[in-house]
């Protein structure tokens, strides 16, 4: 990754310019052309260095989510990952080192159909899910300082 | 929700169009407005708007932290008075190597854990020397905590609008 990559990561992580011509304006701080721009981002995507070029929605301004958790015996493990996995509505699965071990974002149009989601898991699993909704956000999320050694 | 955060579905159709990211062609927002049947000014400004009502966080770059080599991401979690946890929440929230800070309900005696914050470090000893940071500022506030880190992910996509 070169010192322009590095710019287009850090420097327009928030700000995207609300322009007709965003990738033009965003050349025109690093003197590059509209198209180098717009080729630079789609190496990096295609690179897996970011993940898109986008709008962040703030949680729960648009439907409602929460984070679940259970506690899965490790020879059900596999199983019950894919059978949570398999829900439209969860949009994070994570295995982590602890007792609870199985962790999940359940995202739907309201806050019923989330609920029906994980009535749904504890009764399929025959497992107690942990309902652990937002209830306070600290973070604006104004984007992530990348530094390079 | 206040009147001025509401959302109609031209709005909804705009986040569901771009969430994927926005389109990498010259005129990004013509396009969005092409697929949803609105002119270029209008997708611009509803963003816009929804960017002032907080709706949108920000738009821009979204960096794949594992790709990028920080490999070391854990969910530190807290055990912190809950007199306490909103202005400590704050406090944790804008330190630069977290990338979410929430208070969430606690499910004694199995979950003793409020405040949740993400933090991220190329390996795990950096990682654990910021919880460190965050331990430290909690101070007498915090009875416990613990760092979950992730072995997996089995999942991951964006928000994903059904309706």
């Amino acid at each position: 990754m070169d010192d322009i990559d590095k710019a287009l990561l850090n420097d327009f992580q928030r700000d995207f310019p609300l322009v007709a011509r965003p990738y033009a304006e965003i050349g025109a701080c690093l003197s590059m052309s509209e198209d180098e721009v717009i080729e630079a981002y789609a190496n990096l995507a295609e690179q897996k260095y970011i993940s898109r070029i986008g709008a962040v929605i703030a949680p729960n301004q648009v439907g409602a989510s929460t984070l679940a958790a259970m506690r899965v015996p490790e020879d059900r493990l596999a199983e019950v990952a894919e059978f949570v996995t398999s829900f439209s509505q969860v949009n994070h699965n994570y295995e982590r080192e602890h007792d609870i071990n199985l962790w999940f974002v359940v995202a739907a149009d309201d806050v019923l159909e989330v609920g029906e989601v994980l009535s749904r898991i504890e009764a399929e699993t025959d497992l107690e899910v942990l309902n652990l909704p937002i209830i306070e956000d600290y973070h604006l999320d104004l984007g992530f300082k990348l530094e390079w050694a | 929700m206040s009147a001025s955060n509401a959302i109609d579905e031209f709005d909804r159709a705009i986040i569901r169009a771009t969430q994927a990211g926005l389109p990498l062609t010259h005129a990004p927002y013509e396009t969005v407005g092409q697929e949803v049947g609105l002119t270029q000014q209008e997708v611009m400004a509803r963003m816009a708007r929804m960017l002032d009502d907080g709706i949108i966080r920000r738009i821009g770059a979204v960096p794949n932290h594992y790709a990028l080599g920080f490999l070391g991401n854990g969910m530190t979690v807290w055990d912190v008075d809950d007199e306490a946890a909103q202005d400590l929440g704050v406090v944790i929230g804008n330190l630069d190597f977290v990338s979410h800070a929430y208070l969430r309900p606690r499910h004694r005696p199995h979950w003793p854990y409020n405040l949740f914050a993400m933090a991220h470090g190329r390996d795990r000893s950096e990682v654990a020397s910021k919880a460190e940071i965050i331990r430290t500022l909690l101070g007498e506030h915090c009875r416990s905590g613990e760092i979950l880190y992730s072995t997996r992910i089995l999942k991951k996509t964006g928000l994903r609008l059904v309706g």
